[in-house]
């Protein structure tokens, strides 16, 4: 269980939001909307605890993420705007080193099958320089498919440069993960058609103008 | 732990293998500035083996510096960087990994290269090996530094000349034991004393360095 207490973000001299509360629990899924530059990346840098908040703080199962810093990163996958693909090595190895480094076992046909699923399996072995953009957030994205296990997923405009193909199965491995009891945080500026019982919806729009209004 | 150690390794000397060019340039500058003094300074012997160890070990540290800029910057750019803070190992140990392949690329070519330039300034053979053994101890001190220097002035505009003031003024104690255990060895004092104390340097820097990296890195993030 994820739980924010009256988060507060300030970037140089601008505050974004303050007295932002939720709680996301298993199996909900968590929308953050807001117009550019409202503050939707800050909130999930918080959230993976990359940034600090000015005010409050992030509880994971009940711990301050802060003090808990490794136990939480090994509960999470965060795929955000740069896609972490080195150019240089081939999308194989780039997600090998990233199943290593989060702890998933890194054999290869685990992780082809990962890279299938989003359709760049041919691509395997191609270094990640001379894929085009939607092929490398699939990459980025194929992180997804390797840790079903990983509670809580935080994706940054997940949908992305994706054809309808890649959205579609995208929709459908957050779908699953909901279902099967995971917690997701997405920002995005289309509707997602996720059956979710539970989706919590954060407009930061809403923060702005009260921040406005005071 | 060590696994995520072995991983962080194989990443970045994989990536120095496919950008071959950068070590070879590091490399070829150290090779072409220890070339240039002898053109300079003229062939008198005497004068050459007295300022071998002072030039030999001030190229070493300019061509070690040069490669700074690579170490976490690449990362950070494409992302790969913040993923590491996030993969639930400890920081401290990818830090740890990344600035070993730093010195495999950067400053074990300069050890292995070092006795050849040695030759040029008519250094006597005790001095070689004196001279190869002060940079295989004090190399790595240049590395865990510098990795400390790399991460404090990231994303920061000018880093480059940044990360030489910041680095270079304490790469002195260094420069001087390093040089000096050389030039003990010349002069037929014995380099067991520097040496000593280059040890201690690298045991010390061992110890802080990857900490003091890793929250530097944490603080360069947000």
């Amino acid at each position: 269980m994820l739980e924010a207490r009256q988060l507060e973000c300030t970037r140089g001299d601008r505050r974004l939001f303050s007295d932002l509360s939720f709680t996301l629990s298993r199996g909900q899924m968590l929308r953050v909307a807001g117009a550019n530059g409202s503050g939707k990346t800050s909130l999930l840098r918080i959230m993976c605890g990359l940034i600090a908040p000015s005010v409050g703080e992030l509880r994971w199962q009940g711990r301050p993420i802060r003090t808990e810093r490794e136990e939480y990163s090994r509960n999470l996958v965060y795929v955000g705007h740069l896609n972490a693909l080195k150019d240089d090595l081939t999308a194989l190895e780039n997600l090998q080193v990233a199943a290593a480094l989060g702890g998933m076992p890194a054999d290869s046909d685990r992780i082809l099958t990962g890279l299938d699923r989003f359709g760049i399996a041919h691509c395997a072995e191609l270094p990640a320089k001379v894929l085009s953009q939607g092929q490398r957030r699939r990459a980025a994205l194929a992180r997804l498919a390797l840790s079903p296990t990983v509670p809580l997923w935080i994706l940054d405009e997940p949908f992305s440069a994706l054809d309808v193909r890649a959205v579609v199965e995208l929709e459908g491995l957050i779908a699953s993960h909901v279902a099967s009891g995971g917690m997701v945080v997405l920002t995005t500026h289309q509707e997602v058609q996720v059956v979710a019982h539970a989706i919590l919806r954060i407009d930061l729009d809403l923060y702005a103008a009260a921040l406005l209004a005071a | 732990m060590i696994r995520a150690l072995g991983w962080v390794l194989r990443r970045d000397l994989l990536l120095a293998f496919r950008r071959r060019g950068d070590v070879v340039n590091a490399l070829v500058f150290f090779v072409i500035v220890v070339s240039l003094f002898p053109l300079g300074v003229g062939p008198e012997a005497s004068q050459l083996r007295s300022m071998a160890p002072g030039v030999l070990w001030v190229a070493a540290l300019l061509a070690c510096m040069l490669s700074l800029a690579r170490l976490f910057a690449p990362d950070h750019q494409d992302g790969t960087l913040e993923q590491m803070l996030l993969s639930g190992e400890p920081l401290v140990v990818l830090v740890l990994g990344k600035t070993i392949a730093h010195w495999l690329m950067s400053g074990l070519p300069l050890v292995l290269m070092a006795p050849l330039l040695g030759l040029q300034f008519d250094l006597p053979g005790d001095a070689l090996a004196v001279l190869c053994i002060s940079l295989l101890v004090g190399t790595p001190v240049l590395s865990l530094i510098g990795s400390v220097g790399a991460a404090l002035t990231l994303g920061v505009r000018g880093s480059g000349v940044l990360v030489a003031l910041l680095v270079l003024p304490l790469y002195v104690p260094v420069l001087i034991f390093g040089a000096g255990a050389v030039g003990a060895t010349v002069t037929g004092t014995g380099p067991e004393a520097h040496l000593l104390l280059l040890g201690g340097f690298l045991a010390l820097s061992l110890v802080l360095a990857p900490w003091a990296s890793a929250a530097a890195l944490r603080i360069a993030m947000e």
